[in-house]
């Protein structure tokens, strides 16, 4: 217990979140690794998964995809990733879309297949093109589901973002290593503490805005 | 290949390190998961709380719980048992909500027949409602072996010993071979598992369409 | 067998009454119908009977004996129960599905069987479906298994639930037939749920036709109910009303009748006309 109030210690005390090395910038590089994964992610997985969705091809692929990348060790991924390109960013960044992609993918179909075939097919008898029905039928009414598929991958994200620092990146993972290597439990767990409560509350606001997204769209 | 011929001892160790972590969190994870499940059902307003309680543990990343948890077992960071807790702790986020699911979806005639025919309530859940949620119930652990053999190799950067030290290993000392047969073996581990889940599934449960005949 | 309905009533805790105060004899080794639209409280007079549902006041009788004082699951044991859709357990093969009950007081699996088999054989099923599960029988097949399996433990008392409701109307009637045949033999005291008219005339010994919350619009046999319905509420159920079963007979070329229904749509022939001297019998 007395390492957890020494862990509170390190996290309430404004020194230690100030400076180049400090919690506050650790933070925010964490933040930064996490955003542009998710816009380089949703950049190639929402378009991909929203046609496969619209035209229900390649589904099998993106269901194989979604499970293997699930088997896959995170941290082979950026060790091995780091051996090629080298120490920095872009290694742990190659980690993180791979990771991220099937998710947004999964996430973007699943959302297009659930709107009812009923609704599309009377958009269709409308006379809606394809691009019309995709638009303003299928998109609207998946949101909810498109955003479940960014949730996931922003927990998958800034779960594997603490381990961007064993290959040499930032964000609070620093912290926690620097606390392994110097045997400082209390800072292991200042970081962790301060990981954790980062993916909670980011969990927080995607469960806020599906929730409200799903009262918009008059789905519950 | 030479790489792997070179250290197939270290390699056989690991993996039954790695084995040794990952499969008693599965089965725990399904042995708390069911009656977990069970009581979520049975008491309606305390499902939700159960199902998203365990579900937002999902929310937590795996290295820094593998940090917090010692503060509760009081055990050590690089303790087996912390990190099989903590790997049952992410099972069970994915599993009390299938498991809930699978009980819930029994149908209710069959429910009703078996009532009717003079089961008593203990002896319907446990030849009735759990072999008839068992294909759901299944298909919920598959997806937790496959991501805890998976998850397991995080804990090698805190230096506990798994497939994920070929990692650590491979990286400090520059080995692609090292991180390749990682990868490549915590896939054929998830791999094998899945297909001894689904062979298991066929046995036992030859009247569901998945398996048998 | 005999059961007694007294003064049951239902009502739900958000205040709607399912049942109110209901009373009815059925005699032993005969077949009771509760004929009536859904909504009317026949499954819920028929499951007070094995203590699925039990009663907000009232007592169901078995042989003079309130059902509230036996254990409901040892009740439901020595009580057959078929239903819709058949309630099949999809994990277990046919012949142990009817060996269900048996199995569950205690009978060795091999006596189990052999009653099974004998049943199998009684309801009309090939011995050859023994091994199957379920799902891989037809419709028909399942709710004969459901009746062999409502009558393995051999029951004095029958409850069945709309048995016949999901099959198709061919198979309906032989599944009727069927059970007309094993009540002849087996003599069961049966309550027989049904929305359907022709099932309620075809099987009931007794038939109780039922309005919204359990109430009895008529008690009677078949005949009694045909001939002389109580009131407009149980003429307009039989189709009396709309002519559907005010028939005509006209002579027919060549001798006999052609028998057409109040519309005037031929519904058969009759070779020699009833005789008025055996009719008055």
């Amino acid at each position: 217990m007395n390492h957890l109030i020494d862990a509170f210690d390190v996290l309430l005390d404004p020194e230690s979140w100030s400076g180049p090395g400090g919690f506050g910038v650790r933070m925010l590089e964490h933040l930064w690794y996490t955003a542009l994964a998710l816009i380089i992610s949703a950049a190639i997985a929402l378009p991909v998964g929203l046609m496969v969705g619209h035209t229900g091809r390649g589904r099998a692929l993106a269901v194989i995809s979604t499970g293997l990348v699930r088997a896959l060790p995170t941290l082979g991924l950026i060790t091995l990733a780091a051996l090629f390109v080298g120490i920095g960013l872009t290694a742990p960044m190659i980690a993180f879309v791979v990771l991220a992609v099937p998710s947004i993918l999964a996430g973007a179909y699943a959302g297009v297949e659930s709107v009812s075939p009923a609704t599309t097919d009377v958009a269709k008898a409308q006379g809606m093109s394809g691009w019309q029905v995709l638009l303003r039928v299928e998109i609207p009414l998946g949101l909810p589901l498109i955003i479940g598929g960014l949730r996931n991958a922003t927990l998958q994200v800034v779960a594997t973002a603490t381990l961007a620092a064993y290959v040499g990146a930032g964000g609070l993972g620093r912290q926690l290593f620097l606390g392994l290597r110097t045997q400082d439990y209390p800072l292991m767990l200042a970081a962790s503490i301060a990981v954790i409560l980062l993916a909670i509350v980011l969990d927080a606001c995607f469960e806020f805005s599906q929730r409200l997204l799903r009262r918009l769209l008059g789905l519950v | 290949m030479e790489w792997i011929l070179n250290n197939l001892p270290r390699i056989t160790d690991l993996t039954v390190a790695h084995l040794l972590l990952a499969l008693p969190a599965v089965a725990a994870a399904f042995l708390i998961a069911v009656p977990v499940a069970w009581a979520a059902n049975r008491v309606r307003p305390l499902r939700e709380v159960l199902v998203s309680g365990t579900g937002l543990l999902y929310a937590i990343p795996s290295l820094p719980l593998f940090i917090v948890l010692p503060i509760i077992l009081g055990t050590g960071v690089r303790d087996t048992f912390n990190v099989i807790v903590a790997l049952t702790i992410f099972g069970l986020a994915l599993m009390v909500r299938s498991a809930a699911d699978a009980l819930d979806s029994v149908d209710s005639g069959v429910r009703l027949a078996s009532t009717a025919m003079g089961y008593s309530p203990a002896k319907r859940f446990f030849s009735v409602e759990l072999p008839l949620a068992g294909p759901a119930l299944l298909a919920g652990l598959r997806v937790v072996s496959v991501s805890t053999i998976s998850l397991v190799s995080v804990s090698a950067v805190l230096g506990v010993q798994s497939l994920g030290s070929l990692f650590t290993d491979g990286f400090e000392r520059g080995i692609v071979p090292s991180i390749a047969a990682g990868i490549l073996l915590t896939a054929v581990l998830a791999l094998l598992l899945d297909l001894l889940l689904i062979a298991a599934g066929r046995v036992l449960m030859p009247w569901s369409p998945g398996g048998g005949r | 067998m005999a059961i007694d309905f007294r003064n049951v009533t239902k009502t739900y805790p958000d205040g709607t009454a399912a049942v109110e105060n209901f009373t009815l004899h059925v005699p032993s080794h005969t077949c009771t119908v509760l004929l009536g639209s859904s909504g009317c409280g026949k499954s819920t007079l028929l499951r007070m009977v094995n203590r699925m549902i039990d009663p907000s006041s009232g007592a169901v009788l078995i042989d003079d004996n309130d059902v509230a004082t036996t254990e409901p699951v040892a009740l439901r044991r020595r009580i057959g129960y078929v239903m819709q859709d058949s309630g099949l357990l999809p994990h277990r093969r046919v012949i142990d599905n009817i060996a269900t009950v048996p199995r569950l007081t205690g009978a060795s699996k091999a006596d189990a069987h052999r009653r099974a088999q004998e049943l199998m054989e009684i309801v009309g099923l090939d011995a050859a479906l023994a091994r199957r599960y379920p799902k891989q029988l037809s419709g028909g097949q399942q709710q004969r298994v459901g009746v062999a399996r409502g009558l393995a433990a051999d029951p004095n008392i029958l409850l069945m639930d709309e048995p016949f409701g999901a099959v198709d109307p061919l198979v309906r009637v032989e599944l009727q037939r069927e059970l007309q045949r094993i009540q002849t033999d087996l003599r069961k005291t049966i309550i027989f749920v049904t929305h359907d008219i022709d099932e309620a005339l075809t099987l009931g010994d007794q038939i109780v036709v039922l309005k919204k919350g359990g109430e009895v619009a008529q008690i009677g046999t078949p005949e009694n109910i045909v001939e002389a319905p109580a009131n407009d509420f149980v003429a307009q159920f039989l189709g009396l009303d709309s002519a559907r079963r005010s028939l005509k007979a006209a002579p027919r070329e060549g001798g006999g009748w052609l028998v057409s229904d109040g519309r005037g749509r031929p519904l058969g022939v009759v070779d020699s006309a009833p005789d008025q001297q055996h009719a008055t019998d």
